[in-house]
Parts: C-alpha cells; structure tokens; sequence
C-alpha cells in the first residue's frame, strides 16, 4: 500500500516502525522531565549582584529555610522550554478546526507593536498625563467595535469572553435593579445548545436559569421563547450566530419579543467571525454581547490565555458601564476611574478588574483591525463562512449532518450518526487526525447533538490546504466504516505521547510534583 | 490582504462547488434587510509599516518607565523580566496553540501549567495551586466566592490594608450575587481590629500583606481567630517577589492564597495582561475555581498530563459550576514560569533581597526631606511617604521633572481623606541616581 506521496506505508516494506532507542527519544521528540528532576536548588539562570549591607525592615516576617524551587542555568532552561514547545500543537503548525475558538492566523506583527515600550512599559496608576496614547488606543478601539456591532457604547475592561458575560449581566442586573424590578425579574433564559458559560455566568450573579428548547433544525424559535417570558424574567442569553453554527434565523423577532416583555437579550458573541462587517448586532436588537478579541480578533490563544473580552452595550445599558471608562468632553478625553466620576446620568454598577483591562490585547486587536480595514473584515468573514460550507460541501455524503436546512456559518457541524455500528467513537476519530497531522475539532459540543464534531476552519487557510484536510478526512471516514479498527481506537499512534488516562488523573489527583520518596523506604 | 490566502478564482471554484452563485447566499438566515451591503464606515486595509507607524505614534505619546526614574507600584510592579522569557513565550508552539484539550498533543502547555502549579505551591507555602486566574483581583473575587461555597456562609471581611481596587472588585460581585461584604476602613498604618469583625457568621477573612501601603501583617493571629469560628482566611499579596523575603501565607495557616503574578515574567502593559495565582488547603480542592492541570499515564505507561477535575467546570456542570472562568492566563502563566525557573530559589531570595535594600534605602533618604515621613513599621520594596502637599499634585509636579514618583492614595482612595499619601515602590531596577534625583525633586517640590 502506497500514501499519497508514493511511498510504503506497511512495516516491513520499509524498515522496522518501532525500533526502540537508548535514551527512549526519538529524534525531534526529546523526553523532557520536570525542571524539579534536573535544575539545582543553588543553580540560578540570573545575575543579580549582592546588596551592601543594610538594616533590614522586615520585621519578624524575614522567611526562613527552603522555599523549594529549584533553578536551571540560562541554557537549560532555554533548552527545556524549547522542548517543551516541541510537543505542542498550533496554528503555526497546521489546520487547527476548534469549533467555536476561531483559531486563526496570529500576525507577528500584533506582537511587535504591543511590545513597543509607549505600551508594553506604562503603568496603570502613573499620571494619566503621561500616558495620553493609551487613552488613544483605548478609544480607537472602541470605536472599531462600536462601528463593527453598530452599538453605541463598550465597556473594554473585562478580562476574556466569561468575565465579559459577567459584565453584560451584571448591567442588564444594575438596569433592572435601577426600575425597581431587582427582586421579581431573576430568571435568565438560556438555550440548550448554550455553552457552559452562560448558565454558569448567570448563576454567578443570582440569577436562576430556565432552558429553552433547541428545535429540531438546530435554532431557536421566537415561539417556545414567548412561552417562557413573563414578568419574572431579565434576559435571554442567545449566541449568535449559535453553537450549531447557524445563524438564528429568528434573532430579531426574539428581541422584539423580550423587549416587549421588559427583558434584555444578551447576545454571547464568541462566533462574532462570522458577520463582520456582514451584519451589526445592534440592528439586531442586542442589548449586551461580549466580544472574544482572542477569537475574532486574534490577539492569539496563548494556550489558553491571556483572552480579552469587551462589551458592546445598548442605550438602554450604557449608563451602567463599569469603571474604568473613557469619556470625552469638548473633545478631552478623561479616564474615569471612581463612580463619583462618573458623568451625569452614568450609574456605573462597579469595577470588574483592578485597573484598564487588557492593554497588550486591545493593541493587538486594533492593530488586526487597522491591518485589516472594514474591507478586508468583511472578506475575512465571508471567506471564513465560504471555507467552511467548502468543507461541510466535501464531506457531507460520508458523514451525516444534523441540521441540513441551514447553511453554516463559519463552522460545520456533524454528529456521529454515520458512525453508528462501526465500533468508532467521536473521540476515536479526533484522535485519528492527531496521527494526520490536524489538530481536531471540537468534539461533544454543542450538547445537543449526538457525538458532535464542529469543524471552523477560519478564513486563514488556503484552497489547497482545505483541499487536503477533506480528502484525508474523507479516507478517515471510509476507513471508519471499514474493518481498520485499530487507525482509530488506538489513536493517536504518532503523538507525542499515546492516550492519556484522564479516569486516573481525576480519581487521585497529583496536582504538584513530589520529592520522591527515599530508595530505601521505597523499596519496602 | 497579506492575511487571506483565498483567490477569486478560488472563491468562485469553492461556491460553485457548494452550489451558490454568491456568498450571500450561504448568509440567507440574516433577516431580510439585516445583511450589510456596503464596508463599514471604517478606514480601508493597510500595510504593515503603515500601521507599525500609526500605533508607534501612539506609543511614542506615553512615558515608558524605562525611560524615568520610576518609583510607581501600589499592586503592579516594574521588574527586569530576561531576554530569554520574551523569546520562549513567542515561539509559534506556545503563542498559537489553545487550551489543552487534546493532551496528546498538548504536553507542552501542560507540563509548564503543572511545573507552574507546583512553583505557586512551594512560593506560598501551599499544598494546590490552580493554572491560574486572570490577575489577582479577580483571583480574590473567586477566592470569596470559593470561601463561601466551603463554609455555606455568605458574608466575607475585607481589610482596610486590602488594594482599593480588589476591594471594589469583591463588592461589585457579591453585590450582584447578594452576598454580604464588611470592608473595613483604610488602614494605613496597619492597626485595625480586625479580630474583633470575625463571629460565627463570617465566611472569610481577606487581608493582604505586603498591604496596599506596603505594611507587613502577622496572619497567624487571625488565621486562629477566623478558624475558631468556622471561617477561612484568605490571604492576599500584589507583589509576588516578597515571597523571596517574607513568611508565605501558608506557614501562617492561611486557607486561601491569592496574588498577583505580574512581577514575574511580564511587563507592565498599562494594567493588563496579568496573571492570578491561586493556592489552597488541598481539602479544598473540589471547591476550587480555575483550570487544574494533573499527573497521569498514558497507554504505554508514560507519565503525562492532563487538564483534570474538569467536573467542577462550566462546560460540565453549567449553572452548578464553581466558576463560569474558561480562558485563564497561558501564556502569562508560560512568562512566571520560565522566568521563575531561571531564579529558582537561589535567584528569587536574592532578588528579593535587592528589592529590600533598594526600599530601604530609599525609605531613609526620603526620610531625611523635610515635609515627607516615612510612615511604615516595616515594609518590603514599597512604603507610604506623608508629605506636606496633596501627593497627587507633588506627583504630577515630580513627573513634570521627568520623574514618575508614585501612586498618590487619593488616584485609589479618592474623598478618604488621605489625600497627603503617596505610596512609593522600589525594585532591582532602580539605580543609585534614580534615587537620588527623586530625593532632590521632591525636596524642591515640598
């Protein structure tokens, strides 16, 4: 059997597969073990001269004894991490489809510039007169996401998307409170096909959740919504477009319909790729939606941090925007840090974090946007749906699709009714584009599908390389039905590392390295 | 645009294969007359050296610290961070990977989360340490939430040395979730009560040391009373670095420690990106918020790891969850713990103990200006001066000179009336002339 390049693929035409080595590493892939195991506790990979001597005014509180941190020499530790870094996927090395992360192209750029020292080197309490850029950035980017959502305010300083929820309901909270409903109106509506932060975030602030059903189609409908409202209820919290990558057909009836019951809609815009400059929000009836600048804006993922998430606010909200804010003034701007500050007719309902928010991601998230301009958003967000029907297209006669009536939006979603029978799992099959070199997609969510798998390509990825990623799924998928068994439950074959036992990580949790116990009594 | 690599010829071959004519067509759910036909009012796409020149002009508009003698603090600090940190934490592996949720390819990140996790755990003299939280503010918000959850009480005492910031943070939340909050009044001078808030229906104490005015607190006295009653200490620290040189909040019996991790591996940024760091009494463990990162094995019996205890998390437990946090700090955490690594303990203690010198130093200095008074028993590498001005205005007038001095109470406390203090921060970075030329600004200034 040959692959694509011609070559043997079976052991034995060419040489043994699993020769085994002296040092267990296997060329690129080095066995790396804790910087516990092999840094020194006299070892420092620093140079810092000893003070003179002084009176020292610590008090009784000087630390005694062994803090227990070992140190690595400058060349260890950049060849530890180095090898770190070897045994991790990203964007840089190839397709990455989480659905519903948008992990696209992460310019160096956006580095470099959030880098520069008029940035990177300011403090958040030295005097607001030595930092007139900041406040520059800070309003320039709040009018690229004003315009992009058609939305009259934002609130910049919540940390990622989650924290940015917090902020949108603790305002729709705040507004409430202001009309004298705060103790009758404490039910949000929630979705099924919602992701786990929306209830979490609404029960975070007192509110009690309701589901609403997810329709057959995969939408949500203007009707089953109505027949939840009441005058108990605050807020829908709807993600729009929504988890099964469709575009809520609905949105603007449904807003319609909270509005008039008294109620705010809050919009969860973690799949804001997909309509900007296409379509504003704010035409939309939002009132609150938090915008993921790590996601649509790619101020990257870091491997899970640091994110960014500003919320755009309606009029009716505004006016309960968090400190710290910007206000402009006979065209000065002011940072406004105290609610006592705050401008007439501005009730601010508190402070999210200590100081601005996120200044190294709003400098990268407008230098994406000033790169990209309104035009290029625009083709950015119609190539990332485009690449995604491309795929859902390419794939849609072997794997099943569990809502066929929608077009998809920047992500396509299967479930794993063609699967049934084959004795391969969701899970299976993600590990199997592990060994293909693709990172998977995201697998068992949205919840209400069975089996899930949502693929977002995002629009950073050429023709040829989608081309490839269908044809290698697409031999994936005929060998799933197939009697190759062992390509997917024992996957992944080539990783880094095989399976993990995640069972046995749970049940007793090792959340820190322990200093072994001596030989002696171990061996007892 | 250099960013897309679709063709038009490619565009049109990719619709004709899905079967439209127009990409508008795979929008038809947008409600009619919702689709935008024309570009935003936005200006049009630009190179990469137009736009190095717009944001550099807005850069070259701020003072960088680097660039002064710069004395500001009050919960972030200005500290040498070494090449090799800037460097590791942009290679592609690390910047664009995500939250490790494919372990197998993922043991990069998870390795440095639990290299990390255990660092926290041996700096705050704790049993757990999470894989971080957005910064320490929020860190301490949870850490309340967390408190209660354990104790089923819901009302928690804040100290009057606690970052005003923190404080606002706290109430803001347990406003929202109808929890009760005592915070007790500005404490300069480290002398409150606060024995004497804690009965049966505390939840929690918070008290940070070093304080918001650079005061070192005991915590054992109040990690007894607080334990008595059936109530948690929560411990706070804004600058990590004093755990080079201070007995950590876990030799004091504190149940939860939270700080912020700035100082360690990251720049100032204006307020953020930051890194929380959280750590507990392992007893605690389910009730924790954040990510966790745990040891395994993986099929052939390899040590690996894995995100764990994932069932006290959103995605799973949705309205029941301890947290609705779902991106932490990666890549901030990534920074702490290489440049962690490169001090270990030998590098760290010394550090610290540079810090300390250099506060001291400046702290008899400025003792000997007439009009400031060092207020401070003991103290780290910050302390509060009281002057004979408003601090805010000696402030700007010593920027004025080109000397950014300190955080003037009022910026935090405003209406407190403590609008005489300036809280003044002293690191590895600042040299003999720093000190000496703010010495002679603020003696011309008074």
């Amino acid at each position: 059997m040959l692959n694509r390049q011609g070559r043997p693929t079976q052991a034995g035409e060419g040489e043994s597969q699993r020769h085994e080595t002296f040092t267990g590493n296997k060329a690129l892939q080095q066995i790396e073990p804790l910087i516990f195991e092999i840094g020194h506790h006299e070892t420092t990979g620093v140079d810092i001269d000893k003070p003179a001597p002084f009176k020292s005014r610590l008090g009784k509180h000087a630390r005694q004894g062994e803090i227990g941190l070992p140190g690595l020499s400058e060349p260890e530790a950049m060849r530890h991490y180095v090898r770190l870094s070897q045994k991790n996927y990203g964007i840089d090395t190839g397709l990455f489809p989480l659905g519903s992360c948008t992990m696209k192209h992460n310019a160096r750029l956006n580095e470099k510039v959030a880098r520069l020292p008029g940035f990177s080197d300011v403090h958040p309490l030295q005097p607001v007169s030595t930092v007139p850029g900041a406040l520059d950035v800070m309003l320039e980017l709040a009018r690229y996401l004003m315009t992009l959502t058609g939305m009259p305010a934002v609130a910049l300083s919540p940390k990622a998307g989650a924290h940015g929820e917090a902020c949108g309901m603790m305002a729709i909270k705040a507004a409430i409170a202001a009309k004298g409903e705060g103790a009758t109106r404490n039910v949000v509506l929630v979705p099924e096909s919602a992701h786990g932060t929306n209830p979490a975030t609404a029960a975070l602030i007192g509110f009690s959740v309701k589901a609403v059903p997810a329709r057959p189609d995969g939408t949500v409908a203007v009707e089953d919504v109505k027949a939840l409202l009441g005058p108990d209820v605050a807020a829908i919290m709807l993600t729009n477009p929504n988890t099964c990558g469709i575009f809520e057909p609905q949105i603007v009836e449904i807003a319609a319909a909270m509005h008039e019951a008294g109620a705010y809609f809050y919009c969860d815009g973690a799949n804001f790729n997909a309509i900007v400059g296409k379509a504003r929000p704010g035409d939309l009836g939002v009132d609150a939606m938090h915008i993921n600048l790590h996601k649509t804006f790619s101020t990257p993922h870091g491997g899970g941090g640091p994110g960014a998430g500003p919320v755009v606010l309606s009029e009716r909200l505004a006016p309960y925007a968090p400190v710290p804010f910007i206000y402009v003034e006979g065209g000065k701007a002011r940072l406004v840090e105290h609610k006592a500050d705050a401008p007439e007719g501005n009730d601010p309902f508190g402070r999210m974090t200590a100081f601005h928010g996120q200044m190294g991601m709003y400098v990268r998230a407008l230098a994406y946007m000033l790169s990209h301009g309104a035009d290029g958003m625009k083709q950015a967000s119609e190539d990332a749906v485009l690449n995604a029907n491309y795929i859902r297209a390419g794939l849609a006669d072997l794997m099943s699709l569990p809502f066929p009536d929608h077009p998809s939006m920047h992500e396509a979603l299967f479930d794993d009714d063609w699967l049934k029978g084959t004795g391969v799992t969701t899970l299976d099959f993600a590990k199997a584009m592990i060994d293909e070199g693709y990172h998977p997609m995201t697998v068992y969510f949205p919840l209400v599908v069975h089996g899930a798998m949502l693929i977002e390509p995002t629009e950073s990825e050429s023709k040829a390389s989608l081309d490839l990623f269908i044809a290698t799924l697409r031999d994936l998928a005929i060998a799933a039905k197939g009697n190759d068994k062992s390509r997917f439950t024992a996957a992944p074959h080539h990783a880094p590392m095989r399976r993990l036992d995640e069972t046995r990580a749970a049940r007793q949790p090792v959340l820190k390295w322990e200093k072994p116990a001596p030989v002696k009594e171990a061996a007892e | 645009m250099r960013y897309l690599p679709l063709t038009e010829t490619d565009r049109e071959d990719m619709l004709a294969r899905i079967g439209v004519t127009d990409v508008d067509a795979l929008f038809s759910d947008v409600p009619n007359g919702k689709l935008l036909k024309e570009p935003l009012d936005l200006p049009r796409a630009k190179g990469e050296l137009e736009v190095e020149r717009i944001l550099g002009r807005m850069s070259a508009k701020n003072t960088a610290a680097g660039s002064v003698p710069f004395f500001v603090g009050a919960g972030a600090y200005k500290h040498h961070v070494p090449a090799t940190v800037d460097h590791l934490i942009q290679r592609s592996e690390f910047l664009t990977s995500y939250t490790p949720y494919q372990p197998e390819i993922a043991q990069g990140t998870l390795q440095y989360l639990f290299e990390f996790q255990t660092q926290v755990a041996a700096l705050t003299g704790m049993e757990v340490a999470n894989a971080s939280m957005y910064d320490g503010s929020t860190g301490t918000a949870e850490a309340v939430l967390m408190a209660h959850r354990v104790t089923k009480r819901r009302k928690a005492v804040l100290s009057g040395g606690l970052h005003p910031h923190y404080i606002q943070v706290v109430e803001t939340l347990s406003e929202m979730a109808n929890d009760e909050v005592v915070a007790l009044k500005p404490d300069v001078r480290a002398t409150e009560d606060i024995l004497a808030a804690i009965d049966d229906s505390v939840s929690c104490v918070v008290v940070q040391s070093p304080d918001v005015f650079g005061n070192l607190r005991d915590l054992k006295p109040i990690a007894e009373k607080a334990h008595a009653h059936g109530a948690l200490l929560i411990a706070v620290f804004t600058e990590v670095v004093s755990l080079g040189a201070v007995v950590p909040p876990g030799a004091q019996d504190a149940d939860i420690v939270v700080g912020e991790g700035q100082s360690i591996g990251n720049a100032l940024n204006f307020g953020g990106p930051y890194v929380g760091l959280f750590a507990a009494k392992s007893k605690y463990i389910r009730q924790m918020p954040g990510r966790l990162c745990g040891e395994t094995v993986d099929a052939d019996g390899r040590r690996g790891f894995v995100l764990t205890l994932s069932t006290r998390e959103q995605h799973i437990r949705r309205d029941k969850a301890t947290s609705n946090i779902c991106t932490n700090s990666g890549l901030c955490v990534l920074a702490f713990t290489i440049h962690m690594t490169l001090l270990g303990q030998a590098g760290l203690t010394r550090l610290a103990e540079v810090n300390h010198a250099n506060a001291v130093k400046l702290a008899d200095a400025l003792s000997g200006v007439k009009g400031a008074e060092v207020l401070n028993e003991s103290f780290f590498n910050e302390f509060t001066v009281k002057l004979a001005k408003p601090a805010a205005e000696v402030a700007e007038a010593l920027a004025a000179k080109g000397i950014l001095a300190g955080v003037p109470v009022s910026r935090l406390l405003p209406g407190a009336g403590l609008d005489d203090l300036l809280v003044v921060a002293n690191t590895e970075v600042n040299t003999d002339e720093d000190r000496a030329a703010f010495v002679a600004a603020l003696a011309e200034v008074l």
